[in-house]
């Protein structure tokens, strides 16, 4: 007994720096912006309490339906991109890295050390101008004999998009397809299946876990996601993200601002509860 | 409106000001002011301690500016930097951030006039209030000047590609114009923008009548299929430069920085009316230095300081005695010594109180169509 209960103190004893960390700076917040999205806006800022729920209304407009409509789209969009291009990488680095195997996971997180923001103003550096480095380069290759419109468009939005997020796909990716267990493989094909089969049948399935990871943590940021549609789509597409900053810094609606931010909140967690129970929650439990 | 005005000198790091706006989404109420000595002095009685927190936009003022002014009085100057009027309007409404100095544009006086946050000025200890010039004061955002002296004013204007355009008229119809469809960059603003399109239509650019609103919404989704996007005025300005634009809505400073720099450009004021702001400089409530802010807005203020002022960030003067010595250079520039004519026709942004969601709402539709 004695025993035991020393464990639980120790245990209890390491466990409140995450605690405290967590109720003070996530918990806390959260329960704020819940607070505040019940309150009611001053006009010039700041918030009154109380229960005021013409917020939650609000959203049901068709203009705000269609935001986060788009946003999910989205945000799905690049998921599968992000999926589709990181998978076959992760793949590669793991079985046909060989002693290269931890040079190239460096290289994908390398981006990392500088911040988004930078690197989002690089994009503009590369695809803006007629005289661009991108149009150089096109035009250097004979791909193109005329400057091509390449900044300020939809695609630059998901270019930028799958090119910020690729990162948190293929590590986690690379993580479970790491664990892979060879054997199995030659197993597989000893027992007459094709390599097609091989992979659809036994490796792809095996490296769920880290699909459902990678996918929710591509998922969730890009839903929130303000800063790209502005600098390299020109803000011609709205977000969910730059409808809430907008409410908080230029509209002074902190109460709906905090109504929207919530709704995402259960939109996203209903979309990965969704997600997580269609290919098992035992896989995620894995990585 | 504005997501930061005055960030206008260019190149990189500069644009990087810009991001750190979205990036700052998240922390408005976040951060307390690096105010380095403020545990004593504070109250009124005795002499202050020697030191002044200041709340400016980023790059606002000259290099000599500050230096030259620690020389004179010996007072340490503390600067901190918002990006934003809200930002400035949110820290101060929090409490507690110890500035004694901040710079907030027209209409955001008005709403801190009318949240109580600011501190009287005191006449008697601005001797250069004299150097205002008559247009820059008594403004109807605070019509005696209690609260607030002048700090620089601007326009709003179109930066265009005079070599590809010719000279156009002065007027909003070529950001309208089908030809340009594809190369016009409007502000990524729920005030400026509108307002753009109830000048064009000849109205007030604070109008609240809801029809007037509806007839600016219709006219900003008629030019939504030709524009390549809404932009940050320090956006638009190097897109214009390097040619993915041939007409960027901008602030004035930005303009004269991109004309300064390239023949090819032009700026111009449209009719019937385009927008003039001001940054002003007020004393919050609470500020622990209220003296030395005094002799700052004094400096400020200042024949000499004043011009170095313009000089530098290319933004016009409120200070008439500053004039002479603003360089030949920039006042030569399209747009920056305007005709009473052309000064006489614009506006102000105030602020609409409600109305600024009706403007939110409005913008939002645009966007999204």
């Amino acid at each position: 007994m004695g025993k035991g209960r020393g464990w639980t103190l120790r245990l209890a004893g390491l466990l409140s720096p995450v605690t405290i960390w967590l109720g003070l700076f996530f918990l806390v917040p959260l329960l704020l912006i819940l607070a505040y999205s019940f309150g009611k806006s001053g006009i010039y800022g700041g918030i009154t309490l109380g229960f005021y729920p013409g917020n939650y209304l609000k959203v049901f407009d068709p203009l705000y339906i269609e935001i986060i409509g788009r946003t999910l789209v989205i945000a799905v969009l690049n998921t599968l991109l992000c999926l589709l291009i990181g998978y076959p990488l992760a793949y590669f680095i793991t079985f046909k890295g060989g002693r290269h195997k931890n040079t190239l996971i460096l290289l994908v997180m390398i981006p990392f050390w500088t911040s988004l923001l930078l690197r989002a103003y690089a994009w503009v550096v590369i695809l803006g101008g007629d005289n661009g480095i991108a149009n150089r380069i096109l035009q250097f290759l004979h791909l193109t004999d005329h400057p091509l419109t390449l900044i300020f468009t939809p695609q630059a939005v998901i270019m930028g998009m799958v090119y910020s997020y690729l990162p948190f796909m293929i590590l986690p990716l690379y993580a479970a397809l790491e664990k892979f267990d060879w054997r199995l493989k030659e197993a597989a094909q000893d027992l007459g299946a094709s390599r097609w089969h091989t992979f659809w049948r036994v490796t792809f399935p095996l490296s769920l876990p880290g699909v459902i990871a990678g996918s929710i943590l591509v998922f969730i940021p890009s839903a929130g996601e303000f800063v790209i549609p502005n600098l390299l789509g020109g803000a011609r597409t709205v977000m969910v993200g730059n409808l809430i900053q907008q409410q908080f810094l230029q509209a002074r609606d902190w109460a709906f601002g905090s109504a929207l931010a919530v709704m995402l909140a259960v939109l996203l967690v209903g979309a990965i509860m969704f997600y997580v129970r269609r290919v098992g929650a035992d896989k995620l439990e894995e990585v | 409106m504005v997501f930061q005005k005055r960030i206008s000198r260019g190149d990189f790091l500069r644009t990087m000001g810009v991001g750190a706006v979205a990036g700052s989404t998240l922390s408005v109420l976040a951060c307390q002011p690096n105010t380095t000595a403020q545990s004593s002095g504070g109250g009124g009685s005795g002499p202050e301690e020697k030191a002044l927190n200041l709340y400016n936009w980023s790059d606002y003022v000259a290099k000599s500016t500050i230096p030259d002014f620690q020389k004179q009085t010996g007072i340490e100057v503390t600067q901190d930097f918002f990006s934003s009027n809200e930002e400035l309007l949110a820290k101060l409404q929090a409490g507690g951030t110890g500035y004694d100095v901040i710079v907030p544009s027209d209409y955001m006086v008005t709403i801190m006039i009318k949240s109580d946050i600011l501190e009287p000025l005191d006449m008697s200890k601005i001797p250069n209030f004299e150097n205002v010039g008559k247009n820059y004061k008594g403004l109807a955002y605070d019509p005696k000047n209690e609260y607030s002296l002048p700090y620089q004013w601007g326009t709003t204007g179109i930066l265009y590609n005079k070599k590809e355009l010719g000279t156009l008229d002065p007027s909003w119809d070529p950001m309208w114009d089908p030809a340009n469809k594809g190369m016009i960059g409007m502000l990524n603003d729920e005030r400026e923008t509108p307002g753009a399109a109830l000048y064009k239509l000849g109205y007030s650019v604070n109008a609240t009548e809801k029809e007037q609103l509806d007839e600016a919404e219709a006219e900003l989704k008629k030019q939504k299929p030709l524009l390549r996007g809404y932009f940050d005025s320090t956006q638009n300005r190097p897109s214009v430069i390097n040619g993915d634009l041939l007409l960027g809505h901008v602030f004035s400073g930005d303009a004269f920085l991109a004309l300064s720099s390239n023949e090819d450009l032009d700026f111009v004021i449209p009719e019937p009316a385009a927008t003039r702001w001001t940054d002003n400089m007020c004393i919050p409530k609470g500020a622990e230095h209220p003296d030395n802010a005094h002799k700052f807005i004094n400096y400020i203020l200042g024949a000499k300081t004043g011009a170095e002022l313009s000089n530098y960030t290319y933004y016009n003067t409120p200070n008439e005695a500053s004039l002479p010595m603003i360089n030949d250079a920039l006042k030569n520039l399209p747009g920056y010594e305007l005709e009473p004519a052309v000064f006489d026709r614009l506006q102000i942004i105030e602020d609409v109180g409600r109305a600024t969601r009706e403007y939110s709402t409005l913008f939002t539709s645009v966007k999204s169509s």
